[in-house]
């Protein structure tokens, strides 16, 4: 199981992408744990300085705007 | 780092021939550009309206401004997210580490304009500022031009009162940022960060610049396009519809008493009204044309923008996360001031 970790304040852009991930892991079967980081100082923690930020097993993947589909499938690999 | 993905390996359709796009964009860009005062004054013709009455003059302009803002802006932001591409927070970041104040709140206000920013971001991007040591003053600098000088002002600016305005604009808000945030600098306010900021671990800035392919900087330039106008698109509609009634219907020189010159108070109540008033760039900037256009002075209108886009009450609810009361109160009371000034020695200039 993937731990995945969206940081961002809850701004739409947040929600998406997680939503985004949510969808793309469910369509390739691949079973994840999905948790929403909002808190200041745990996203600073991970020295990310755009929102939305994806974390998978604690390592920074994507900073800034909602990712593209293809590029959430390559952290899927199926 | 990164949140670029690699170019596919064989690159297909547009991917395969980006200069060519790009030209051929650029010139049908250009040629809508020129038919847009002839269709407007044409469709206006065909309508039922008469060209020289109160709502022929609102609708001339309605059809006329409004394709043409979006069209600068469309062209604009695609430019833009190009450049920004080349600015990402991480480089700023490392421009600005360890510098002295001064020439630094000149480079972190210069950067603050090609940086792209998000109010969503404004905290994270501040608390990673303060990680790599940047100084306060000069993360204030930053955070005082990136949502105030932008590329959608400034185009909006330069469709709506031409290329002078737009550079003052610029230079002035610049002025502002630099000032404000030197100001704040001097006021030696770091112990008025929250308790858990001011213990945060510091890092480095050091970073590596992922390579990324000009195919690359395009598609985040179409991104940008696709997301910045498509979010503001409305608001541009609605503003100019209201610039067009003013435009047409309010008398000439009417606000003149109220907003002009004259009207010493004028400054202080534009600047007390904008100061928590939320809007960007794109609502107000038509608004404020038609106020101009009917004799409200110049000075009194830019210091009104200025509050609205700089300050607003849900970017200081955000900011309270990490600043203490008293930082806040430094923070808005030294960029008002900030845009008092401009406003009246633009009133005494002009």
């Amino acid at each position: 199981m993937k731990k995945v970790q969206v940081l961002g304040a809850g701004c739409a852009n947040c929600k998406r992408t997680a939503a985004l991930i949510q969808q793309v892991a469910d369509a390739r079967g691949v079973p994840i744990a999905l948790e929403k980081v909002e808190d200041y100082q745990q996203i600073a923690s991970f020295g990310v300085m755009r929102t939305p930020g994806v974390v998978i097993d604690g390592t920074v993947v994507h900073a800034g705007g909602v990712p593209a589909r293809e590029e959430i499938e390559g952290w899927f690999p199926q | 780092m990164t949140g670029l993905s690699l170019p596919p390996a064989h690159a297909h359709g547009w991917r395969a021939h980006p200069r060519a796009l790009l030209a051929a964009g650029a010139v049908s860009w250009f040629g809508l550009y020129r038919l847009l005062a002839p269709a407007s004054e044409g469709l206006v013709g065909l309508l039922p309206v008469d060209r020289a009455s109160h709502l022929g003059t609102s609708l001339q302009f309605f059809l006329f401004d409004a394709p043409k803002v979006l069209l600068l802006l469309s062209g604009i932001v695609f430019a833009m997210g190009i450049v920004n591409s080349y600015f990402t927070p991480e480089r700023t970041r490392a421009l600005l580490a360890g510098r002295r104040e001064g020439i630094a709140n000149v480079l972190a206000a210069s950067l603050g304009v090609v940086t792209p920013f998000c109010s969503c971001s404004a905290v994270p991007l501040f608390l990673g500022f303060v990680q790599a040591g940047v100084p306060l003053g000069v993360t204030f600098s930053f955070l005082i031009a990136a949502p105030m000088v932008n590329e959608i002002a400034l185009t909006l600016l330069f469709g709506l009162f031409g290329w002078r305005i737009a550079l003052l604009y610029l230079s002035l808000g610049l002025g502002v940022a630099i000032v404000a945030g030197w100001v704040l600098g001097r006021m030696r306010l770091e112990r008025h960060l929250e308790a858990w900021v001011r213990d945060m671990p510091r890092g480095d800035a050091s970073f590596d610049a992922p390579r990324v392919s000009f195919v690359d900087r395009m598609a985040a330039g179409g991104l940008a396009v696709r997301e910045i106008v498509g979010r503001v698109w409305p608001y541009v509609i609605v503003g100019i519809a209201v610039g067009a009634l003013i435009h047409g219907f309010v008398p000439q020189d009417y606000l003149a008493g109220v907003m002009g010159k004259e009207a010493w108070w004028s400054v202080p109540v534009a600047v007390l009204i904008g100061v928590p008033l939320y809007s960007n760039a794109a609502g107000v900037i038509p608004v404020v044309q038609a106020l101009l256009a009917k004799g409200a002075a110049l000075g009194t209108v830019l210091a009104f923008m200025m509050s609205v886009i700089a300050l607003s009450l849900p970017e200081i609810v955000i900011l309270r996360k990490v600043l203490t009361p008293r930082l806040i109160v430094a923070f808005v009371g030294v960029v008002s001031a900030g845009i008092l000034l401009v406003g009246y020695v633009f009133n005494a200039v002009l």
